[in-house]
């Protein structure tokens, strides 16, 4: 779920090595306690010792460079957990106030997750929130980012999505969801549905994540009210004015060119219309 | 799913906007940037300031409007400095040719274009003490939709949208009546056409504008919306003049044409939505 594009951005601290020879023992740091963090990759079936062929830095590294892989990864579904989503959200806001990129976000929720948990149980819920994130991340392209946002709410953010498109795909995207079968048990498949709000940011301006966010949610809660297993997209605002709208709104033009300009003093008028 | 319902109920920005304006608030908005916002804005300010009305203009687009020049004043104190605590309020607030008060962003202000909550709270702190103060106050507000221009917008009981009859500016100012109507539930909307080229090309314009609202946004929702066209500024050298020279141009030549449609769309205003001066 993670681009190595993301990672790229962050600089990490080198630190600096005086020992030359590869060592498995951190003898420079002697004071340095990886334990805690060691457990915690080792509880994410990475490898957290030192490896033969690794430096210290080279190790070190590879130990925060895991940590921090960790800090952002929801542990259930494996997708990018909140604040994933929302440094991602921060900078494609600053790539659309100076591009003018249309980028759509979608707060999709399970509907009626709740009945699912105290019907079938947690471990049950679980499996069905692990299914639809495996779901989501196939239907998305790579350069998109879904995460958990929390509970049974997921975000999607997808870069360069064209306003004509956005319906369109969350909708393909509350079909394949609903098209799933989550099996539980061997006699057990569920079938859970989600709703969909997306809204894109305002163009060429540079938003909050909170208003981006709140538009969405709005869309959202706007689906959960219309019934639910739906989608609802807020349509940017500087592109919702349809061809067939400007044809009517120009009619008057057509007019004003069979009476081409009048010159004089009729031109020149203090006559208002009230 | 309550998460959802919960949020959307608190919903944490629309909560900090309590304000109920208790003057006459009156934001001048267009859709596209040069159709004379700021024109509209100090001269209508002076057409009414004229008729007895206290009256302040606000530079809503926080720094990046041209009131400065309109008014060829350029202050030391500005809004800037009252939303940092380098000045009170009443330091900033200057009285502008034209016999009305203006209160200036400054270009230190173009660090706010972005609409943060603590952007929201002084705004609101601005606002909440202007208003009481004047008969009424206009908001010179950025051309488009920014969140800032919205967000102004949304503390004005009246909105007088500016356009010229030319396609683009007509286009931005459906766009931006769309958005009033779908974000803020406006339903009256009042349209003043600048530069209008022949007499009552400014109400068929309008009419249009209605036509077009009806049949496409209407249509999908509950409610009517209304837009009232409160009249044409004509064609004028003077404008020009005006600008050129630096001139407020209803105490230059207020007698133009075009002051005297300012002066008749100020009376318009007081026969609707502003009490007669007592």
């Amino acid at each position: 779920m993670f681009s190595t594009g993301f990672f790229a951005r962050f600089h990490y601290p080198v630190l600096k090595s005086t020992v030359a020879p590869p060592s498995t023992s951190l003898i420079d740091l002697p004071d340095l306690r990886l334990d805690n963090a060691c457990a915690l990759l080792e509880h994410d079936a990475r490898n957290s010792q030192p490896q033969r062929d690794e430096s210290p830095t080279e190790y070190l590294q590879r130990v925060i460079d895991s940590l921090c892989e960790l800090s952002l990864k929801d542990p259930l579904t494996g997708l990018g957990n909140r604040r994933h989503f929302l440094s991602a959200l921060e900078r494609q806001i600053e790539t659309v106030a100076r591009s003018g990129e249309s980028v759509l976000l979608l707060m999709l929720d399970i509907d009626h997750f709740k009945s699912i948990n105290d019907t079938h149980g947690h471990l049950a819920g679980d499996q069905v929130l692990r299914t639809i994130a495996h779901c989501l991340a196939r239907c998305v392209r790579p350069v998109d980012t879904v995460a958990r946002y929390g509970g049974e709410e997921f975000a999607i953010i997808l870069p360069n999505c064209r306003p004509l498109f956005g319906l369109a795909l969350a909708e393909r995207i509350r079909r394949a969801v609903a098209e799933l079968s989550v099996a539980v048990s061997p006699l057990l498949t569920i079938q859970a549905t989600i709703s969909i709000g997306g809204a894109y940011a305002p163009e060429w301006v540079r938003s909050t994540t909170e208003l981006w966010i709140e538009r969405a949610d709005t869309q959202l809660y706007r689906a959960k009210a219309n019934g639910r297993n739906q989608a609802c997209i807020d349509q940017p605002q500087e592109l919702s004015v349809s061809a067939e709208e400007k044809g009517l709104l120009f009619s008057h033009l057509a007019t004003d060119n069979a009476n081409p300009f009048e010159s004089g003093q009729d031109n020149v008028t203090n006559r208002v219309n009230a | 799913m309550n998460d959802v319902l919960d949020s959307a109920a608190q919903n944490p920005g629309a909560a900090q906007v309590p304000l109920r304006p208790l003057g006459k608030v009156l934001a001048v908005t267009s859709g596209k940037g040069g159709v004379g916002k700021t024109f509209v804005s100090a001269n209508l300010a002076a057409a009414l300031a004229k008729r007895g009305h206290k009256v302040l203009v606000l530079d809503a687009d926080l720094g990046l409007a041209n009131l400065d020049v309109v008014l060829n004043l350029y202050p030391k104190i500005t809004l800037h400095d009252v939303f940092t605590g380098k000045a009170t309020l009443e330091e900033a607030i200057l009285p502008a040719p034209g016999g009305f008060s203006v209160l200036l962003a400054g270009s230190g202000m173009v660090e706010y274009s972005r609409l943060t909550s603590e952007v929201r709270n002084e705004f609101l702190r601005v606002m909440n003490s202007l208003v009481p103060n004047y008969d009424v106050v206009i908001l010179d507000t950025g051309a488009g939709i920014s969140d800032v221009v919205l967000f102004a917008v949304s503390l004005a009981s009246e909105v007088l949208m500016v356009a010229t009859p030319e396609p683009t500016s007509l286009t931005d100012a459906y766009a931006t009546i769309k958005v009033l109507v779908g974000q803020q539930q406006r339903q009256t909307v009042r349209v003043i056409i600048n530069q209008a080229t022949r007499p009552g090309s400014g109400a068929a314009i309008t009419n249009q504008l209605q036509q077009v609202l009806d049949r496409f946004v209407v249509a999908g929702l509950n409610q009517p919306i209304r837009l009232i066209h409160m009249g044409d500024i004509p064609v004028d050298p003077e404008v020009r003049q005006a600008i050129m020279r630096r001139q407020l141009m209803m105490q230059a030549t207020p007698g133009c044409p075009a002051g005297m449609a300012l002066t008749q769309i100020a009376r318009n205003l007081e026969e609707s939505v502003i009490p007669r001066p007592a």
